[in-house]
């Protein structure tokens, strides 16, 4: 997503975006940018971009947007998600994760998820050509991935960023690898097997989930077991209990000597980071993290200004606005009673409490999040931009 | 994210500790409520009692939360269609000017209908769209082009300026005299508790130019230019870099809105031999726009039956005298739906007032629930079609222009009086 910015006559995407000519040389680089220009010039106060957003949203130079193409079922509340990215879309390496801005009951939420598809574009396990695909948990009371398994539809239009993360495979591919993953935890390590399976010659694989239903991918998995490409290795909850990390030694006897690539919830991924520590080999382990560091909401705590590098302690009953001034931050304000949103400001992470309502907002993606300072106090922690 | 330009919080908004009006009840004793104003007027809300003021705070703050726990999908999508409507219009109608030259039987229809059609979808987009999305009416759906601190309107004030005076003081301080300057924007006296000068003599002049001229007169009214030409020689060098950053910014602004439309669009149109008639097109549409939104602007708060307030009234003001003062101090515009959204929802002002940053389309939905309200507690919910509402309001700009009544003196004489007394300030200022 790009910032709004205030001045709505340069264009609002970011760096990505070419600009009409300014790459060109010679007399054509100079039409095209004077027709940008003109261009600009007609559609102030708007840019041009907005009328043209009207026609094509997914056209190359657009912010990034893509259009869900299927929502097909992989479990009982797992679904992959295809979508046709816009023209800007740039690729992938496998492993990496997309964020993706959906609108639901009229508001956005900006999420990320690990890409399943094939980085060359070409079609793969259903998935059409020149498509992207994600695979969602629906996870209890889970806004975006509840939405994404039962309710998204085909045809919808989603926000897009570009592929980033390090969670990827190196070049040349180890010898010796291990997977271990953990209910969703499986798909950016689905996104390397689908790529790179091939030119891995010895893969051990150990999943979990809790019953033999709630696995991902299983028909693949199971189907690359069987023609040895892999050795995959399951550890159902209901029936060996949640993985012990000492029953490795069992299931994957050399797993000191392999890369290992790790995703799953907090809980295994802290126990495993020790266990690997403990081994003395914690550089095998590389690890990917689903669970975004979400303050547990609270009453009070401590408000800082990233900016002015000023952090304040306030009660729950301090807008933070006041909590500013008082420290002597100059912010910006108007009414102070939450009318005239003069005093918005981009909270960075953090939640924060609504004094009127007693409603809290917690920061939940790395979108600033803007707020209102004079009718929102502090709930836990906030970091806010200014 | 970048965030609009901040100019300096006015000192006087600034209270002392947390903001009063962040509660409905307060601890401290309230000031009484007279039951006539300074210029004999009956106070409406001086049978009101402390307890029904904060009933009828917790009352509207119970609404709100209502009307804003249910804001989804159909909100988002009407805001979305009416931003859609209005750019096809937009570009439609300028397709269609690009033949306004075009004689069909000695007559144009491409500028009758496209001048029509951009004259429409520069008041949607001043009103339904700007005006609301500026007020944060849609922040909430986190969507970064639809979004207060990233909208600029089409109109010769910059956003930033029109949020300061328009969302800050305006809307926090409605109607208090010598507070709010959109009580009558310091060239008109529309309330009788205005004190009267000679300036006012010739309002009803000063009115026309102003409707005729709305945008314009709009951006020097939010860049304070009277106040600066009045205050210039008092001011420190901060406070005039602080004007002429703010002066500068309101030419950028102009000039590109004219460039648009007083010298792209025409430039566009004379491969057509329309040049002419596109500028004359551009013309009347800005025209058509100012003469209509300040048509129904005036009929927000200048209306007869709507109350003004006095400064120290509003000391340590609650919630509730917050809403109260809202109400009363607000009028609404009957009419159709579609005049509703040409109006952008200010006919509905008294709700809008109430709720300034809650979706427009919302208003109609509980504006009978506002008036049974008003109706329950006694007081005025004052309400009228365009042509009553803004016409009385010409009358009383044509009466106001004129001192109040005063026993035992003619107003002829007061009037001849104050002109005797400029024109000897006069005389000696020129050392006569
Ligand atoms: C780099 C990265 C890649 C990711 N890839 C995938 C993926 O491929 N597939 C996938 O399904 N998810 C993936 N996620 C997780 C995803 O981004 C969301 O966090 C998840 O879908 C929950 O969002 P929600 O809106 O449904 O839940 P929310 O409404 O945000 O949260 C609901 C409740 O669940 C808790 N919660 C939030 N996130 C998690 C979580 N991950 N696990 C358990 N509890 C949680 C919250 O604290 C809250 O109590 C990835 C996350 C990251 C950071
Ligand atoms: S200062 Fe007006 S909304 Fe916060």
């Amino acid at each position: 997503m790009s910032a709004p910015s205030t001045d709505r006559a340069t264009p609002t995407a970011g760096p990505t975006r070419p600009r009409l000519g300014a790459h060109t040389p010679g007399p054509l680089g100079g039409a095209l940018r004077g027709a940008r220009k003109v261009a600009e010039a007609l559609a102030t106060p708007l840019v041009p971009a907005d009328y043209l957003d009207l026609f094509d949203p997914m056209r190359a130079g657009a912010d990034l947007r893509g259009r869900i193409v299927e929502v097909r079922p992989e479990t009982a509340d797992a679904a992959t998600v295809v979508i046709r990215p816009g023209r800007g879309w740039l690729g992938h390496v496998p492993g990496q994760y997309i964020r993706i801005g959906i609108d639901i009951d009229g508001v956005r939420h900006w999420r990320a998820y690990s890409l399943t598809h094939r980085a060359d574009g070409s079609a793969a396990a259903g998935i059409p050509a020149g498509c992207i695909a994600i695979t969602t948990k629906a996870i209890p009371e889970g806004k975006v991935s509840r939405h994404l398994v039962r309710h998204a539809a085909p045809g919808t239009l989603v926000m897009l960023d570009q592929a980033t993360g390090d969670f990827t495979l190196p070049a040349p591919a180890p010898a010796k690898v291990l997977f271990l993953t953990a209910g969703s935890g499986i798909t950016p390590v689905m996104g390397m097997l689908r790529n790179h399976l091939p030119e891995l010659a010895d893969v051990a694989h150990v999943h979990c989930a809790p019953t033999q239903q709630d696995v991902i991918f299983h028909r693949e998995l199971a189907g690359h077991h069987e023609a040895g490409r892999l050795a995959l290795s399951l550890n159902l909850d209901d029936v060996h209990g949640v993985l012990r990390l000492d029953r490795l030694d069992t299931l994957v006897p050399d797993w000191r000597e392999r890369e290992t690539w790790l995703c799953g919830p907090t809980a295994l991924l802290d126990a495993a980071e020790k266990h690997w520590a403990d081994a003395g080999v914690p550089d095998r382990l590389h690890i990917e993290r689903f669970r975004p560091s979400v303050v547990e909401p609270g009453e009070g705590g401590t408000v800082t200004f990233g900016g002015s590098a000023v952090t304040v302690d306030a009660d729950g009953s301090t807008p933070i606005l006041d909590a500013g001034e008082e420290a002597g931050v100059i912010m910006p304000s108007g009414c102070r009673m939450g009318i005239c949103f003069g005093c918005v400001l981009p909270m960075r992470s953090g939640a924060v409490r609504d004094l009127r309502t007693g409603e809290v907002t917690v920061h939940e993606s790395d979108e600033p999040l803007p707020i209102q300072t004079c009718v929102n106090a502090v709930a836990g922690a906030c970091e806010i931009d200014h | 994210m970048t965030l609009a330009p901040q100019r300096p919080a006015h000192g006087s908004t600034k209270p002392q500790g947390i903001n009063p009006r962040l509660r409905v009840a307060s601890d401290e004793p309230r000031p009484e409520r007279p039951a006539l104003k300074r210029s004999g007027k009956p106070n409406p809300a001086a049978h009101l009692t402390q307890q029904d003021i904060e009933g009828i705070g917790h009352e509207l703050d119970a609404l709100r939360q209502e009307v804003m726990d249910s804001r989804g999908e159909r909100d988002a999508a009407y805001i979305r269609k009416v931003i859609k409507t209005q750019r096809y219009l937009e570009m439609g109608s300028r397709a269609l000017l690009l033949f306004s030259g075009v004689k069909v039987k000695g007559f144009r229809p491409a500028w009758w209908l496209g001048t029509a059609g951009l004259s429409v979808a520069k008041i949607l987009e001043n009103m339904e769209i700007g005006h609301n999305v500026m007020h944060g009416q849609w922040d909430w759906m986190r969507d970064p082009k639809i979004h207060s601190t990233a909208w600029e309107w089409d109109n010769a004030s910059p956003a930033s300026q029109w949020k300061h005076s328009h969302n800050e003081i305006h809307h926090t301080f409605t109607n208090v005299l010598g507070r709010d300057n959109d009580l009558g924007y310091g060239i008109l006296r529309v309330d009788e508790d205005q004190k009267w000068s000679l300036f006012y003599l010739f309002q009803p002049i000063w009115h026309v130019g102003n409707a005729l001229l709305f945008e314009y007169s709009i951006a020097a009214y939010d860049l304070e230019l009277g106040k600066y030409m009045a205050t210039k020689h008092r001011m420190s060098d901060e406070q005039k870099a602080e004007f002429r950053k703010n002066a500068d910014e309101v030419v950028t602004k102009i000039k590109r809105q004219a460039t648009k439309d007083y010298l792209v669009h025409p430039a566009l149109s004379a491969v057509t031999g329309s040049a002419r008639t596109t500028l004359t097109a551009n013309v009347v549409a800005n025209l058509v726009r100012n003469l209509w939104t300040n048509t129904v602007i005036i009929c927000g708060h200048f209306p007869p039956d709507i109350s003004t307030f006095e400064k120290t009234s509003i000391d340590g003001e609650t919630r509730g005298e917050w809403y109260l003062r809202q109400m009363l101090g607000s009028g609404n515009i009957s009419g159709t739906k579609a005049m509703h959204v040409m109006t952008g929802n200010l006919s509905h002002q008294i709700e809008h007032h109430l709720f300034p940053d809650m979706p427009s389309n919302r208003y109609a939905e509980i504006a009978p629930r506002i008036r049974d309200l008003m109706q329950r507690h006694d007081l005025p919910y004052v309400t009228g079609s365009l042509w009553k509402q803004a016409g009385s309001v010409y009358v009383k700009v044509v009466q106001l222009s004129l001192p109040n009544k005063v026993e035992g003196r003619r107003r002829r004489d007061i009037v001849k009086l104050e002109m005797t007394k400029a024109w000897r300030k006069k005389k000696r200022k020129l050392g006569l």
